[in-house]
This record gives structure tokens, sequence and C-alpha cells, in this order.
């Protein structure tokens, strides 16, 4: 087995008397999609926030290609190449695709935008992720479907070259035909060499692009298989805590 | 989908097979693309030009005086201060705030000036008295932003509670009842007098060179990137636009328009200091991150902060354009006026406000730019300049500004409902 790119060994957090993670451990590995279950409450937010650096965890060990790293805020977690794709997407209506994907990081020479590089790279990005939905890198954000723009936030964190992205639901809201679309991304994404992390709660998409589950149960990490190795059946008790893994954590 | 999986093929050199960007296409298909967007509710300055251009028709007709070159010109320079104002207005307008303390802002920044300037008091050089009012301006942009972005207090309420207190601030700095006369030529000469006749040529000549230079480093930065340009003839378009508008203007206003013996001719002064303004203001907000920060907070200010973008430092930094600008409306003010009392600026504030809103700037933020405020301002002023001439009582006026106000923006909502429909059925 490669060494895991980034993984988490035994993280608590509480918030005062509330203990929300207790003791987790995950990894996720280069070109693998880690799917991250577990119901409302389970601490899959908590757990996420700790690894964008904006809430980080009160004790445990966060360790990048083995090596032991800090994450204390966002700016740690993104030079580290830690990118999350958030569920309201974080896109701003009013601009177009390529404004979108370089906000914050525009290119400009002489203090001045230089968009025709912005949309050749925008361009491009889309182009190796396969996307055949969108008809121009000049639309404006608003017209597009919720698929779409799913696939701009995703290719947005593409085009800023991370090596980890965490995608929260994304295909929560989706029709099928967009979810399939967004499913089919997301294996390219992993193509590419990211390790993926996929919070979901349709186990139909986790069994259908993950290649790792792990399933959190208030605060605790039951669970952590290969998904070939397992069913439906299985992780929905897991989720439930109606099952106990007896397993191996893979 | 039937996206193959095996995607790094895809990787290679995909430059030649670019995604679309809507500038490809000759000029009928530019053509074809433009009227699209309109009917997708993108109309930009559009309803305002032509709104524009249907008040003129309709006032000339009515009135044989409102067509000569005499009103025309005193029509701009009624203008420019809204116009100046309005432009101030979009900065904080774009971000989804409001100023309501702008035309009181330019009040106390004026007053503070003839306090200064008046030769009878402190007599202090009026270069210097300028540069004290506008970083009066600059101050007050600072203290609401400050309230608005650091301490979160809505902009509605911080600079509503300003312009209650500002107008008390220069009672106390004019004196009860007080009224300073302008008395620097120079101010006066910002409204009052005109450029010379090839001036006027010479600014045309500048508007052309700056316009095809800008297009032409364009077309040069996407070619280097390997993107396509937009078909030429549309840049001889836009030359060929200004050299047509741009000089049946200067050419009116070049005529003798002077009604006694001394002749009146040339643009007045203030038309180029305003485009100066224009065109500085939109190459921030087009081309540059301050601007592009705007919008985005505008649009969406979570995504913004997401971004890495300071939404703090960006909203405080534009409300600080916002009064600076407005102290410059004030200065256009008080030099068509020839006087600053302690009223001054107390009324205008929410015309500037009706003038961004007619010209299509959104007041929900992210939507609009500067040159949709200026030609939002022009409207209302040809309202107020073709009434005027009609000799209808005062009330109409306002009556009128109201309704064509409530149009513009069912004109707005109803394209985008349209919009919003053909999106849905798509």
């Amino acid at each position: 087995m490669d060494v895991p790119i980034i993984e988490l060994i035994d993280v608590k957090k509480s918030f005062g008397p509330v203990s929300v993670l207790k003791g987790v451990s995950i990894k996720a590995y280069p070109g693998k999609v880690t799917a991250l279950v577990g119901d409302n409450g389970a601490g899959k937010s908590t757990l996420i926030k700790g690894l964008a650096g904006v809430q980080p965890y009160d004790e445990g060990q966060v360790l990048y290609e083995g090596q032991p790293v800090d994450l204390h805020n966002p700016r740690e977690a993104s030079r580290l190449g830690i990118e999350v794709v958030y569920q309201d997407l974080a896109l701003c209506d009013n601009l177009d695709i390529v404004q979108n994907m370089f906000l914050g990081r525009e290119e400009t020479s002489l203090r001045t935008f230089d968009e025709g590089e912005m949309e050749r790279q925008a361009s491009e990005t889309l182009r190796s992720l396969s996307v055949r939905t969108v008809k121009s890198v000049r639309q404006k954000v608003s017209s597009l479907s919720g698929g779409q723009r799913q696939t701009v936030a995703i290719a947005r964190s593409v085009l800023q070259s991370a090596k980890v992205v965490i995608l929260d639901e994304p295909t929560a809201a989706l029709g099928v035909a967009q979810t399939e679309q967004v499913l089919a991304l997301v294996r390219r994404l992993a193509h590419q060499g990211v390790a993926v992390i996929m919070i979901s709660h349709n186990l139909v998409d986790v069994f259908e692009v993950a290649d790792y589950i792990n399933v959190l149960y208030l605060g605790q990490m039951v669970a952590s298989i290969e998904a070939s190795k397992t069913t439906s059946d299985d992780v929905v008790g897991y989720i439930t805590g109606s099952k106990t893994y007896a397993g191996e954590a893979a | 989908m039937s996206a193959p999986l095996t995607s790094q093929d895809t990787m290679g050199n995909p430059t030649n097979d670019l995604i679309g960007s809507g500038q490809e296409g000759s000029l009928a298909e530019q053509a074809r693309a433009y009227v699209q967007r309109l009917r997708g509710g993108d109309m930009g300055a559009l309803p305002a030009i032509g709104g524009f251009v249907v008040l003129s028709v309709l006032f000339s007709v009515l009135s044989p005086f409102f067509l000569t070159e005499r009103n025309f010109a005193n029509l701009l320079t009624q203008a420019a201060t809204l116009v100046m104002l309005a432009m101030a207005l979009v900065f904080v307008i774009l971000l989804g705030e409001i100023d309501l303390s702008a035309g009181v802002t330019s009040g106390v920044a004026m007053s503070v000036f003839v306090v200064l300037s008046n030769p009878g008091g402190i007599a202090m050089n009026w270069v210097l008295a300028i540069i004290i009012s506008l970083v009066v301006g600059l101050a007050i942009g600072l203290f609401i932003g400050f309230f608005v972005s650091k301490v979160g207090i809505p902009s509605f309420v911080v600079t509503l509670g300003l312009f209650l207190g500002f107008q008390g601030l220069q009672l106390i700095i004019i004196g009860d009842g007080g009224l300073y006369r302008i008395q620097q030529p120079e101010i006066l000469a910002i409204q009052n007098s005109n450029l010379p006749v090839w001036g006027g040529w010479a600014m045309l000549a500048v508007i052309l060179l700056v316009s095809a230079g800008t297009s032409i480093l364009d077309r040069r930065r996407r070619t280097r990137a390997g993107v396509p340009n937009r078909t030429i003839a549309l840049v001889f378009i836009k030359l060929a636009v200004i050299v047509v508008v741009g000089g049946y203007i200067v050419a009116l206003l070049n005529n003798n328009r002077g009604t006694g013996f001394l002749a009146v001719s040339g643009v007045p002064i203030v038309v180029p200091i305003t485009l100066v303004i224009l065109w500085f203001g939109t190459f921030m907000l087009d081309r540059t991150k301050f601007g592009r920060y705007i919008y985005a907070i505008g649009g969406n200010a979570e995504a913004a902060r997401r971004a890495g973008i300071k939404v703090v430092g960006i909203k405080w930094a534009a409300f600080a354009v916002c009064s600076t600008l407005a102290v410059v409306s004030g200065v256009f003010s008080a030099s068509k006026v020839g006087a600053v009392d302690a009223a001054f600026g107390r009324d205008i504030v929410l015309s500037g406000v009706a003038a961004a809103v007619v010209g299509g700037v959104s007041l929900f933020g992210g939507r609009g730019r500067l040159f949709h405020a200026a030609v939002g301002a022009l409207v209302i002023a040809v309202i107020t300049n073709g009434l005027g001439l009609l000799n209808l009582p005062g009330g109409v006026n306002f009556l009128v500004t109201g309704g064509v106000l409530i149009l513009a923006a069912t004109v707005d909502a109803v394209s985008r409902v349209r919009a919003g429909g053909s999106l849905s059925r798509r």
C-alpha cells in the first residue's frame, strides 16, 4: 500500500462539554476516492473543518505524506494543496466562469488582469476534466445548472493544483443526469492523481465512485472498508449503529 | 454521459481544443449573441440610453428651445453634479450597500472649503483648500467604512445617522443662515467656462486614441495567450460610434451659443474632468483586483471570503472612494451654483441613487457600471431640464422622475423574470 497523502490519527474535538470527535483516524490516498459517510451529527462537518484549517482539532496528529503538520488556519491547508468544495458552492452568480475559477488569485500583468491567460487556463482545466457541458467559459454562473456549478467549483480546486480535494455533498440537490456527470468528474479528478474525500448521504453515489468508505458514528470511526468488500446494507448498519464492523481498518 | 474515464490523454496539449468564450465568430454571429444576451435580461445601460433618446426627441418636439446649443451645454452642466454623485454611489451600491450621507458629505467638505478659502477669512490657497476638503471626504468615507465593515452596522443605518448629523455639522461650520459665495475663478470656471474650440477636438482625439489603444493591447494579450479575439470589425464600429456621436456633440458645443455680442462656445470644462474620472473608475472596476473583488463581494460575500478576499478591507476602501468622489460632485455643484450654504448637498443623494437605478445598477449589489449610473443621471437631468422648458408646475418634475424610476425598475425586473423563465424552460 502507498503512503497516504493525508492521515489523521486519533483526532479529537469538543465544543465545551460536548465532544464531537472522540478520537478519529482516517487515511486518504492519491488517486483514490475516499468516502466519508455518517448520519447527521456524526461529526463529518467537524472533521472536514479541521482538515480545511477552519476549526483546528484539539488533539491528535495530522500526517501529510507521512510528515506531521499543523493545520491551524485555512492558509496552511491551502499551502498543502487541501481544497474544500463546499455544499453551498461558494460561487459568485454575477461573475463568469473564468472570473469565478480565478477569484482571489487572478493572473495579472502590470497590475491589470491578463484575461486571455486566465481564459486559456480555465478552458484547459475544464478540458482536462473532460467537461463537455459548458458551452462558453464566459457564461455568467447565474446561467448555469446545478451540475455545471458543481463542475465549476471542482474545476476551481483543480486549477489551484490541489492535492487533496474535499467534496461536501457534491450530488445533493442534483438531478439524475447531472449527478452522473458530477460523479464522472469525481472519478476523473482521482485519475489525475488527486486524493478525493467525498462526504455524501447517498450510498448509491458512494458505491459508484468510492474506493474506500469510512463511517462515522457519534464521533467515532466505526468502519473503514474497501468499497468492493462491503455492501450497502452493511454500511447502512454501521451508519445507524445497528451493526458493528469487525474487520481491520483499511 | 459517456465521457471516457481515462482522461489523462486529454491532459496533453488541449490548446487547440479550447472551450468557447463567446468571442469567436463573425460580426453577424456576435450580433446574434448580443441580441441573445439582451433577451436573456442582460440589458445593461440600453433601457436608459433608449429613455434618454426618447425623452430628448419628445422634448425637442414640445419645445423649440430644447435642441439648441445653449440648452445642450446647460443640460451637461446641470447634470454634472448628479452624474458625479451617481458614479460615487456605484462603488458602494455594487457591494449591496448604500451611502445616504453622500450628499451631506459633499456639503460638509464644501463648507470646510469655503470657510478655509474665503478671502475675507482664513483665505487659504484654493488648491490646498480643495485638497483638504477631499481629505475630509476621504476621512468621512473611512469613518463610514469602519462602522459598516468592522463593527458590522448596516450601511443604511450608519449613513442615515450621518445624514442627520452632518446637517448639524454643516450648520455649525457655516454658521446659522450663513452663505458663502464661491470667489475663486478657478472653481467657477469648472462649470462656467469652456475649452477652446481646438480643445474639444483634442479631447475627442484623446478618447479615440485611448479607446483604440486599449483595444489593441487587449487583443495582443489574448493573442499571446492563444485565445480567440472578437472580430476586428467590432473595434472599428466602436471607434466609428465615438467619432460620430462624440464628433456631433463637440461640433454642437463648439458653435457659438452666446446670446449677446460675446461669443460663447466650446466644451464645458466639467465634461473632460468627468470623463477622466469615469475612465479611471471604470478601469479600476474592470481591470484591477480591487474592482473585481467589489463585484465578487456584491455577488456573494461568503464566496469572496472563502476565496481569500479581504472583504472588510475592500468594503472599507469602497466607502472611502464613494465619499471622496461625492466631494468632487460637491465641487461641481458649488461651481454651478456659485455659493455654499448650510443646506448644500442635502437634497441630492436620493436623486443620485435613483440615477444609478435608472441606469441599470442593481441595489442588491454585484451588477452595474459607472457608465450606467452616468447615463441614468443624464436621463434624470433631461427630465428636469425639459420639463423646465415647458413651464410646467414644479411638482410635475418630481412626479415624472419618480415615475421613470419605477418604470426603469420594472423594465429591469420584467426582463429578469423573462430570463428566469427561459432558463427554467431550457
